[in-house]
């Protein structure tokens, strides 16, 4: 392993972290809700009463914020080098994965491991398993 | 419930992941390329978001009144079963083939491009298969239709 010194960012990625941990820290302590993403958007496939409303705010918060950033901050879009072909599959395991295992990045690594979670810890640290394992399978052994 | 806290949330939430990197498909692939030159950045992320958490939910789990006064969705006791060790696994690969996860593809949306709605859309479909498949699920499994997160 070497390290890429030359797109390490250990100071926008602190801050960023930070500002992640702020807005879960905001959810739950004004909502009671946890903030993971993908039970955000799961949710609205079968909305109960009263319960659909803060999960399109919040998908709208983040979504405005992603567009002020773009015309703020970004000079160009985040370049995406991967085929449709692969996106769209590797979208559809993301989107049944999260659900199946109840939880993605936010919700099992961020508030999940927060929490002390054994499920989360263990869900972290599989998701990060399968993701080295994928990455060096397309890199190093068909790439 | 006050709406304006989780649309600040997510804006927040938003930014942060925008500074961070996280939209970054080459940062979020660089970290999880270990053989490879690896880009450490992410565990920052992870770092500086849970700093934060451990303190904000060391708090939540000491008061016995919430603002929100919402039925809690977090005093949920589960083990580790199949279903979350496979659901982590499938979720890994998706997340190691295009080095996105779910609030990034949201993010990704406001850059406008036709390979983030691609993955949107493709995400979207695979969290409809998952509602649309829950009857099986639930009839082979122990799964009582109780999530995390």
């Amino acid at each position: 392993m070497s390290i890429d010194w030359q797109h390490f960012t250990p100071w926008t990625s602190l801050g960023g972290g930070i500002l992640i941990g702020i807005a879960a820290g905001l959810l739950i302590l004004t909502s009671d809700r946890i903030l993971g993403v993908s039970g955000i958007l799961g949710g609205l496939f079968k909305p109960r009463p009263g319960d659909a409303g803060w999960r399109v705010l919040f998908v709208l918060g983040l979504f405005l914020a992603a567009l002020a950033w773009r015309s703020l901050a970004a000079l160009q879009a985040p370049p995406i080098g991967t085929n449709s072909a692969v996106l769209a599959v590797a979208g559809v395991l993301v989107g049944f994965g999260t659900r199946l295992g109840s939880g993605c990045t936010s919700g099992h690594g961020v508030c999940g491991l927060s929490r002390l979670s054994p499920r989360s810890l263990v869900a972290t640290a599989l998701f990060m398993l399968a993701g080295f394992i994928t990455v060096f399978v397309t890199r190093h052994v068909i790439g | 419930m006050i709406p304006v806290f989780s649309f600040l949330a997510g804006l927040i939430f938003g930014t942060g992941l925008c500074l961070s990197g996280m939209i970054q498909q080459s940062k979020v692939l660089g970290f999880l390329d270990l053989a490879g030159r690896w880009d450490p950045s992410l565990a920052f992320v992870m770092g500086g978001a849970i700093s934060i958490g451990l303190v904000v939910f060391s708090i939540v789990g000491r008061r016995t009144a919430t603002l929100a006064n919402n039925a809690s969705e977090i005093s949920l006791k589960r083990g580790i079963d199949r279903r979350l060790v496979t659901g982590s696994l499938i979720f890994g690969v998706g997340w190691g083939l295009s080095g996105i996860c779910p609030g990034p593809g949201i993010a990704l949306l406001a850059f406008g491009s036709s390979q983030a709605i691609t993955f949107v859309v493709a995400m979207l479909a695979g969290m409809l298969i998952f509602e649309l498949t829950g009857q099986f699920r639930e009839a082979t499994t122990q799964d009582k239709a109780i999530e995390d997160y």
